[in-house]
């Protein structure tokens, strides 16, 4: 079926803006809870980590659901370059999709803090107790978060070129409602 | 001149439209990180506040410096069951650490030359709840709020000589621990040091109700109080070879007091006291069994972050506990990122 829809499924939509909400609320947590001292650090901390987990399982999920049900085309006339940009691009978001809950987590066990999320669930530690390997994943979450919402900024940037620019059916793919599926 | 041509106008709209999209995205973002407020009191303001004119001691704690580790058990006596369900305090003996240590940035500083002492605790119980504190010694804290707390650092810290009387000036809140620093006797002795949390926390029962508590670890030993002079020519590290030595004799034990707060009793300002008559219970003793230095310590990278807390205890409205934990993990960030400026093998580095 690859390629012959015009749309992503619905289960894919609905991930992608979920994940949408949640990943952004995610940058802005960490950056805000960073920089304050006031009472709002605690709620702010452990909803950062309940968060994270969260989106952790739903992008493996959505990882498995990508596998099966594919992804729509990209137009034809779309310039070599601007493919290869999507592809490495979308690679790099599934990453950091992944990779961040999982360092934020490692880090947290490295650093012997009980891993307590809402709801009182507590998490394994992954790692053993290691004041370098923290110092090395700290760094590791802080600047791939910049450079996470970096790529978000990208993305919502192609997202709109294709959609108010190109005017080439790519943003369509994923938006909520609308599209018409060509291929019926 | 010509004016653009259709299609470039026609595209102009949309790619303002976009920039106008990420410009807001990342402003937002600029804004929440704080880059926008440089007034902001952040941790990383608070602890660079901490640190002595010469810079900060790498890969040590940014305050609370001077310390020693210690193991033992706390020996729940099931009183506190009836205001918090957390499990350390069902009857039974629960593994601890905790660090034994000196308010100063100063991780080599004399004894007699550092006033306020503490200690960090961490108990763990079977199910996987873990409860931190880190208390000191003073009735009171020295201000009321996080920010006055910046202020009262800068202050110290100013050049201007009359900079603290100022500060204590336009802070009467600061007087009762003033009172305190200038006047209450020392002690020769971490195990006869009472140790308070200062901050009020809420503890919720098996019912679900809530009572606000401040606790206390009341030695068991002997308290014998000494002037500051007498204290001094016991040496600069008087402190950690005593603990050493008192106990490898035998275990020393504090009594973990909970302090029950009325309905009136102000939760959310740790320089006011509650009134003494409030009820208090026991809750258990706190057994010190073993003694190590830190450098190697189980204690040595533990943060005692004071917001990590069992179900069944909580923050209150007290402002302190949530600027602690931001400070102490900034200063926790920074130490281990340092850890090669304090070798593991140091238990003899002491000059």
């Amino acid at each position: 079926m690859k390629g012959t829809h015009t749309q992503f499924t619905f289960v894919q939509r609905l991930l992608h803006w979920l994940m949408a909400v949640g990943i952004l609320a995610m940058l802005f947590i960490g950056v805000g809870m960073v920089s304050t001292i006031g009472r709002q650090y605690v709620p702010l901390l452990a909803t950062h980590k309940t968060l994270g987990i969260a989106i952790l399982v739903l992008a493996l999920l959505r990882l498995v659901v990508r596998f099966v049900s594919g992804s729509p085309k990209l137009p034809a006339d779309l310039p070599e370059p601007m493919k290869l940009a999507a592809r490495l691009s979308h690679v790099a978001l599934y990453a950091l999709m992944i990779a961040m809950p999982l360092i934020g987590w490692a880090m947290m066990s490295a650093a012997a803090y009980p891993i307590v999320l809402y709801g009182g669930i507590r998490l394994p530690a992954i790692l053993p107790q290691s004041d370098s390997l923290h110092a090395l994943l700290w760094n590791a979450h802080f600047y791939l978060a910049f450079a996470f919402f970096a790529l978000v900024l990208l993305h919502i940037t192609a997202a709109l070129f294709h959609g108010l620019v190109r005017r080439d059916g790519v943003l369509q793919t994923m938006l909520p409602v609308g599209g018409s599926d060509r291929s019926q | 001149m010509p004016g653009p041509s259709q299609s470039q106008r026609s595209a102009l709209g949309p790619l303002v439209l976009i920039a106008a999209v990420v410009a807001f995205g990342a402003g937002a973002f600029a804004y929440t990180a704080g880059w926008l407020s440089p007034n902001r009191l952040t941790s990383t303001k608070l602890v660079s506040a901490l640190a002595p004119p010469g810079g900060a001691a790498l890969g040590h704690r940014r305050n609370h410096a001077k310390g020693i580790c210690f193991t033992g058990v706390f020996e729940a006596n099931g009183n506190a069951t009836e205001l918090s369900r957390a499990t350390v305090f069902a009857t039974g003996q629960y593994p601890v650490v905790g660090r034994f240590n000196l308010a100063t940035p100063d991780p080599n500083a004399a004894d007699p030359t550092v006033r306020v002492r503490g200690v960090g605790v961490q108990i763990s119980a079977p199910d996987g709840a873990v409860w931190r504190m880190a208390m000191i010694d003073p009735p009171v804290f020295a201000v009321s709020t996080p920010q006055d707390f910046y202020k009262l650092l800068q202050a110290a810290a100013s050049k201007d000589p009359g900079a603290m009387k100022t500060f204590v000036a336009a802070h009467p809140e600061f007087a009762a621990f003033g009172e305190w620093a200038t006047k209450a006797p020392w002690t020769a002795s971490y195990a006869e040091v009472t140790f308070n949390s200062l901050n009020a926390f809420i503890f919720t029962d098996s019912s679900g109700a809530e009572h606000a508590v401040r606790w206390s670890l009341r030695p068991e030993a002997q308290v014998t109080p000494i002037t500051n002079e007498a204290f001094a020519k016991l040496g600069p590290n008087h402190l950690d070879d005593d603990i050493i030595e008192r106990v490898a004799k035998s275990p020393q034990r504090w009594t973990l007091v909970l302090t029950v707060a009325e309905p009136s009793d102000p939760t959310s300002d740790p320089t006011k006291a509650w009134p003494p008559e409030r009820r208090t219970v026991e809750a258990g003793t706190l057994v010190v069994q073993k003694i190590e230095p830190e450098a190697n310590g189980p204690c040595r990278d533990i943060n005692f972050d004071p917001t990590i807390l069992p179900d069944g205890i909580k923050v209150s409205d007290d402002p302190f506990p949530a600027a602690r934990s931001a400070a102490y993990a900034k200063s926790f960030d920074l130490r281990t990122s340092e850890a090669s400026h304090y070798p593991r093998t140091a238990a003899s580095a002491k000059p």
